[in-house]
């Protein structure tokens, strides 16, 4: 954090309790359940965040990190003004945007047109600022021949790119973004963050980011803060805190020796209609272990109990570094079976021998149905680590670079004398 | 919800922002909320537009409404119940008292239901909540000027027909009587959705109550039916809306009672409410959040 720029957004000791008993929202209650009904120092009350300070500089991209519950949505939402600090002050020296959600305010039978009017004034964008923008937001978000469509006659493309276009296009001195990448297809969400880079980047904003996607954090952010149980548990340079961050939250190895089950039915991560039992990886000889070689195939079993039936539900795997990068992400969804009836269930990826690098690496699991829902979050539940013999990093002592090291068929031939 | 100070910062230029835990009641920031009219001009054109999409009569639902409601009452007061509406034809003496009455009843419907109708929204980005129940007085000010339309337009073929009427200079007095239609109804609506905020129970209230209202005000019967029953003059004076729409008709037909005190009490009591209005919304808008 440089001392040279000006200060955007100073944090003194915030804090914010729930009350637990009275009608709340989601977002309390996913954060009640996520911090196992801790209670505050008031019976009744918990407190999702405490003491948290920081300050920030114009033009940092700061990432926020932490589990499910940690107070990062509660953090976000101080900061845009939608709810009140139980304790402290933040000052903000510049004029605040926030994107909790793409497409807030959207009227379904009003036009791509009016849409745009209305989202951005609701944004706090005046009428000749959207006016000015109005071409740059309909070619951003490529929907022109349908300007004057109702919305809900959109696709849910279509009305992500729109939202997104508007939001994009806000001109605040500090933006806070939710999340709002784990929407869309991939080459829009490419293009969003460029986007987003170019926001930071160019015009010197300061820009707060929520999201799973470690990969786009460590990208962007310029510095990261890891929350836990509503406290600042690490902040400093994005790869650091990624790293920190994924270490304390996989079982480490020692403890989990390739398997992590949930035991507990009603606890484990899902819903109603489905939740994880286990995650175990194995190597060649089947017998679950957290050390791999990498010559070998690693089979991640993934089991899971229907409750209800579910029409196309598929798993997710990913792969992340331990610093963070996501090495790939695998679905089982060209083999999944279309209708779940109660019962249980596994999902086997193999990971072929050959394609990872020596280095230690987290797995990530969940469940969705595409453009619908999501069942099981995607989240970190164990990490191993590749060693040994195999592919080409194995000549040299120190590490390879690379997220992944693929055995590339390769050949050396010598064409002229 | 934070009530920020918004304040230039004379240093550098820009803008400051403090959130902290608020407390106080009239914190109001009428600043910020000059910033935000834009959105107001933007919600009321959603507001009409998104009413009237989806219907095969489209705008037209607006001065139908209140004109169906108009001969229904006609019907069951006048030429069933047999109440006399003095000089004036009962369809008119209707359609002038409804002007009023709708925009009113509009108002606090719609008003009512701010933070329940928005909960999501307001989960999700912040402006000041106010700009919200502002902007639905203003969008029902332009169904209230259509029905005007038609008022005049039956008023035309009344008077052609030569029926005892005639409109004067008196007419302009409805200005004065909307403002404390639109002071009462903001109020009212405020106090109200502030108290839904936590509890819904008078969200199911509201209608059966504004129902009450409807026969409690001289509306569908002249006020004279109230001041002269002595169990039930009070009710001319408690009842804020009653002279409000009994002066629509003096000053619109010359077919009423002209009683500046009991407007003066009308108007008062509209201030009123306002300000309690304001400050319960004020109180409201920060916890909301937490508890829809």
């Amino acid at each position: 954090m440089s001392t040279a720029r000006k200060l955007m957004v100073d944090a003194r000791g915030i804090g914010k309790r729930y009350r637990i008993g009275t009608r709340r929202g989601d977002d309390a209650q996913t954060a009640r359940a996520a911090l196992g009904l801790r209670a505050g120092d008031l019976p009744g009350t918990f407190w999702s965040l405490r003491d948290v300070s920081f300050s920030v500089n114009q033009g940092e991209v700061v990432g926020l990190v932490g589990r499910n519950g940690a107070g990062k949505s509660t953090l976000l939402k101080i900061l845009s003004r939608i709810t009140d600090p139980t304790h402290g002050k933040v000052t903000l020296h510049g004029r605040v945007a926030s994107l909790l959600e793409v497409g807030t305010g959207f009227h379904p039978e009003l036009t791509g047109r009016e849409n745009i009017f209305l989202n951005g004034a609701i944004l706090g964008m005046k009428r000749w600022e959207i006016a000015a923008k109005f071409d740059e937001i309909v070619e951003f978000a490529e929907v022109g021949a349908f300007l004057d469509t109702p919305v809900k006659h959109y696709s849910s493309g279509m009305f992500v790119r729109l939202a997104f276009a508007v939001a994009a296009h806000l001109e605040p001195e500090i933006l806070l973004i939710d999340e709002v990448l784990a929407v869309g297809d991939a080459a829009f969400q490419k293009k969003c963050l460029g986007k987003m880079g170019e926001v930071a980047g160019e015009h010197g904003r300061t820009v707060f980011f929520v999201s799973h996607n470690l990969g786009a954090l460590r990208a962007l952010c310029t510095s990261a803060i890891l929350l836990e149980d509503g406290t600042v548990a690490m902040s400093g340079k994005p790869g650091e805190v990624i790293a920190h961050y994924l270490t304390k939250n996989s079982p480490s190895e020692g403890e989990s020796n390739g398997h992590v089950a949930w035991p507990d039915a009603t606890s484990a991560p899902g819903n109603d209609e489905m939740r994880l039992v286990s995650v175990t990886i194995s190597g060649a000889d089947g017998t679950p272990s957290s050390l791999l070689e990498a010559a070998q195939p690693i089979t991640v079993e993934v089991r899971y109990t229907v409750m209800q039936r579910v029409r196309g539900a598929r798993f997710y795997l990913f792969l992340h570094t331990s610093e963070g990068e996501l090495a790939f992400v695998a679905t089982d969804h060209l083999h999944q079976i279309e209708l779940l009836e109660p019962g249980l269930y596994r999902t086997v990826f193999t990971i072929p021998g050959g394609l990872l690098n020596r280095r230690r690496y987290v797995v990530s699991t969940g469940s969705d149905v595409p453009g619908e829902r999501y069942i099981i979050t995607v989240s970190e539940r164990i990490s191993f680590t590749v060693s040994g013999a195999g592919n080409q990093s194995s000549l040299f002592p120190e590490s390879w670079p690379g997220a992944v090291c693929p055995r590339i068929p390769c050949k050396v031939e010598r064409l002229t004398a | 919800m934070s009530q920020p100070n918004t304040k230039a910062d004379a240093a550098d230029g820009g803008y400051e922002i403090v959130i902290e835990p608020s407390s106080g009641f009239l914190r109001t920031n009428w600043r910020e909320l000059w910033e935000y009219r834009d959105l107001l001009h933007i919600l009321v054109r959603r507001d009409f537009l998104a009413k009237y999409k989806q219907t095969m009569l489209g705008p037209l639902w607006f001065i139908l409404q209140p004109l169906l409601s108009a001969v229904v009452m006609s019907i069951a007061f006048h030429k069933v119940a047999g109440i006399a509406t003095g000089h004036t034809p009962s369809l008119l003496f209707n359609l002038c008292a409804l002007l009023p009455w709708s925009y009113f009843a509009q108002n606090v419907t719609t008003g009512s239901a701010t933070f329940t109708a928005n909960a999501h929204l307001f989960g999700k980005v912040y402006f000041p909540r106010l700009v919200v129940p502002l902007s639905t007085v203003v969008s029902n000010l332009f169904a209230f000027i259509l029905q005007l339309g038609v008022f005049l337009l039956f008023y035309v073929w009344f008077a052609v027909r030569g029926a005892n009427i005639h409109i004067g200079a008196s007419a302009l007095l409805v200005l004065p009587l909307i403002l404390i239609t639109c002071v009462l109804s903001l109020g009212l609506s405020l106090l109200i959705s502030a108290s839904t905020a936590k509890y819904r129970d008078l969200s199911h209230l509201t209608p059966v109550l504004l129902q009450l209202w409807m026969f409690a005000s001289p509306v569908f019967y002249p006020m004279e039916l109230l001041t002269k029953n002595p169990s039930w003059s009070w009710l001319a004076w408690v009842n804020p809306v009653a002279p409000i729409v009994e002066h629509f008709r003096t000053v619109l037909l010359h077919d009423g009672i002209w009683n500046p005190a009991m407007l003066a009490v009308s108007a008062a009591t509209s201030v009123v409410l306002l300000l309690f209005g304001i400050m319960a919304f004020n109180r409201a808008e920060r916890t909301v959040v937490d508890s829809v």
